[in-house]
């Protein structure tokens, strides 16, 4: 009996020394979700005030404190803002120096907020102690005047980021249920270094990191559901092979038959892939353990299949066939290889992306030329396309929460990676860096690595 | 003797090939020397810098690139021309052995273009081997969209993209 308590109270110590909220304030969990309308929740954003933090105990904080508070109040913002969801009230549009009022429910005025239209405010109290920081973050409905979420956060400064993020999930996933992107990464191929090599970055961008140094042509990142794992194509050791990355280790397993082997997608939640390869002289889908060992043939028939992209459940999968003449979307189920055309407007129709919540499938289709990205229900009906007169839009990857789209854009000249919401509305550069950015894929959301 | 049966041979399997590719005979004719003819002052200037080359004349038909429609695999009848040019010298140099490198334009998303690609390479490989070059002295490799020879983005440019390269090993 004392040992168990004892084991709880070190797993309880240990939590809290890794970041991560400390104190929970009491909060209703009524009226959960109807700030944000499901249906198209970027039809109409929420105003939000984000003031700069103020000072534990109202000091006035040294000059690397006062840093920090305000970065972590930009970084807040900004994130936030990523979402699509808010609108960010300019800090210039407040009516008074929100410094002066507290940060506490009966502390604050929330005329003074709800006449410049803020219907949502987050207040924030920062204090930096050696190498560590403390934040204490609290939502507010404004226009009931009251307190919605609340967190303090104790952690490195290097952690900074994390803490944010970790607030910003709790802040989104009060508001729609889901925790959001802030903990999802980013992989793409970046010509930077000369060559196309895969690269990783956080889910808005920031720190953008070469992943591979292959120094040859390597392709289609693609991360298994547990992020420990990045499988993509290279052509390394001279033709195009499979390698799956461990992401902690050096170590990569080799899938390497004759003929093509490329576009790997991993089952959701297994260790498991389905990838093309064309070793039969045939350009088939097969699906392989994450050791490369073929389990069984996917498709059979003559012609190319490539580019699988699985439901979430992991019993469909979508992918590219030109089985009828020109390249079209078409769905199989993996139990009784059943399989469906999705796709039958235009003649060029590729790069298949299951959305998570698995009710929608992003594709790449060339319209007039150009190719645009079109976003379908899965049983192909409802087509909407996204981007339009942008120059090329391609290769769209779903965020973890299926809120937004990542893609391929040559619109202001050389092929840069853009994000937009699942309607096609907040269409932005995700990040600059050197050389030309294509084929992102968004990773799970995952704060632990 | 021998020749007889090549040329025998070569009738034989060319000639339903022929007429079982995308367009008429009559096409044939008018369209075959067109690519080849703009060609071959080019690639004579690439061998004259390699002087001391060996098969120095018939090699000039190895460099010759096969080109292909959009989207498509199937071998055109110029192509069809080409390889038949470039199995004769395949069949007088039966020591070398070749990597065909099967390419696309930029247009499509290169996903899609590595298996267009991997097709073009086999197609020209199934003509050479239906022509009796043996298939271990022929090796094929896709690179999609990956290497194009031009860069800018129009037709002229797209089509030399779209097509076999052919390296003698």
């Amino acid at each position: 009996m004392n040992v168990r308590w004892l084991r709880c109270v070190v797993l309880f110590i240990a939590a809290n020394l890794l970041i991560g909220a400390v104190v929970c304030f009491a909060q209703s969990d009524k009226d959960q979700y109807e700030y944000i309308d499901i249906s198209n929740p970027f039809l109409r954003k929420i105003p939000l005030a984000v003031p700069l933090f103020k000072m534990f105990k109202n000091k006035n904080g040294t000059g690397e404190e006062k840093r920090l508070s305000v970065s972590s109040a930009d970084l807040l913002a900004a994130s936030l803002e990523f979402t699509g969801y808010f609108k960010l009230i300019d800090r210039g549009a407040f009516l008074f120096d929100p410094q002066k009022d507290g940060v506490l429910t009966p502390q604050i005025n929330f005329a003074n907020w709800t006449v410049i239209g803020a219907e949502l405010l987050i207040t924030g109290l920062f204090k930096e102690a050696g190498d560590n920081i403390t934040m204490e973050l609290r939502l507010f409905d404004t226009f009931k005047a009251r307190r919605i979420v609340g967190k303090k956060y104790t952690g490195k400064k290097a952690d900074q980021r994390r803490m944010i993020h970790r607030f910003c999930s709790e802040v989104i996933k009060y508001l729609t249920g889901k925790p959001g992107v802030f903990g999802s990464k980013i992989a793409f191929v970046s010509t930077g270094s000369g060559n196309k090599e895969i690269y990783s970055c956080a889910f808005d961008g920031y720190n953008p990191k070469q992943v591979t140094r292959n120094h040859s042509i390597s392709l289609f990142p693609a991360w298994s559901s547990d992020r420990r794992y990045l499988a993509y194509t290279s052509y390394k050791k001279g033709k195009p092979d499979l390698f799956i990355k461990n992401l902690a280790e050096v170590q990569e397993t080799t899938i390497a038959n004759k003929g093509l082997n490329i576009t790997p997608a991993w089952v959701p939640g297994k260790f498991e892939l389905a990838a093309t390869l064309s070793f039969s002289g045939d350009q088939e889908i097969y699906l392989l353990t994450g050791s490369g060992k073929i389990i069984k043939r996917l498709t059979n028939i003559r012609g190319i299949d490539v580019s699988p992209t699985w439901s979430p459940d992991g019993k469909k999968f979508a992918f590219v066939s030109n089985r009828a003449g020109s390249p079209q979307v078409y769905v199989q189920d993996l139990a009784s290889g059943k399989v469906r055309r999705l796709t039958y407007e235009g003649n060029y129709n590729t790069q298949p992306n299951w959305s998570p919540q698995g009710d929608k499938i992003a594709y790449a289709s060339v319209v007039d030329g150009r190719r645009n990205i079109i976003v379908m229900g899965f049983d192909g009906r409802g087509l909407l396309q996204l981007t339009h007169e942008s120059g090329d839009n391609e290769a769209p990857a779903w965020s973890p929460d299926g809120s937004l789209i990542a893609f391929s854009s040559n619109r202001e000249g050389p092929f840069r990676i853009y994000v937009m919401t699942a309607f096609g509305t907040d269409q932005r550069r995700l990040l600059a860096v050197t050389g030309e950015q294509t084929n992102p894929k968004w990773s799970m959301n995952d704060f632990n690595n | 003797m021998q020749k007889k049966k090549w040329i025998f041979l070569a009738l034989v399997l060319v000639i339903p090939g022929l007429m079982f590719s995308v367009s008429c005979q009559k096409k044939l004719v008018d369209a075959s020397p067109e690519p080849v003819a703009k060609e071959e002052p080019k690639e004579e200037v690439v061998v004259k810098e390699e002087a001391p080359a060996v098969y120095k004349a018939p090699s000039v038909i190895m460099q010759e690139d096969i080109y292909f429609e959009f989207d498509k695999a199937t071998l055109t009848p110029a192509a069809q021309d080409n390889l038949l040019r470039k199995a004769e010298w395949l069949r007088e140099n039966s020591d070398t052995t070749v990597t065909i490198e099967g390419h696309c334009d930029a247009r499509g998303t290169n996903e899609y273009n590595l298996a267009l690609g991997d097709r073009r390479a086999e197609s020209a490989k199934a003509f050479l081997v239906d022509l009796g070059i043996s298939s271990s002295r022929l090796t094929t490799i896709s690179y999609g969209e990956e290497r194009p020879v031009c860069n800018q983005q129009y037709e002229e440019c797209w089509t030399k993209n779209r097509r076999d390269n052919f390296i003698v090993n």
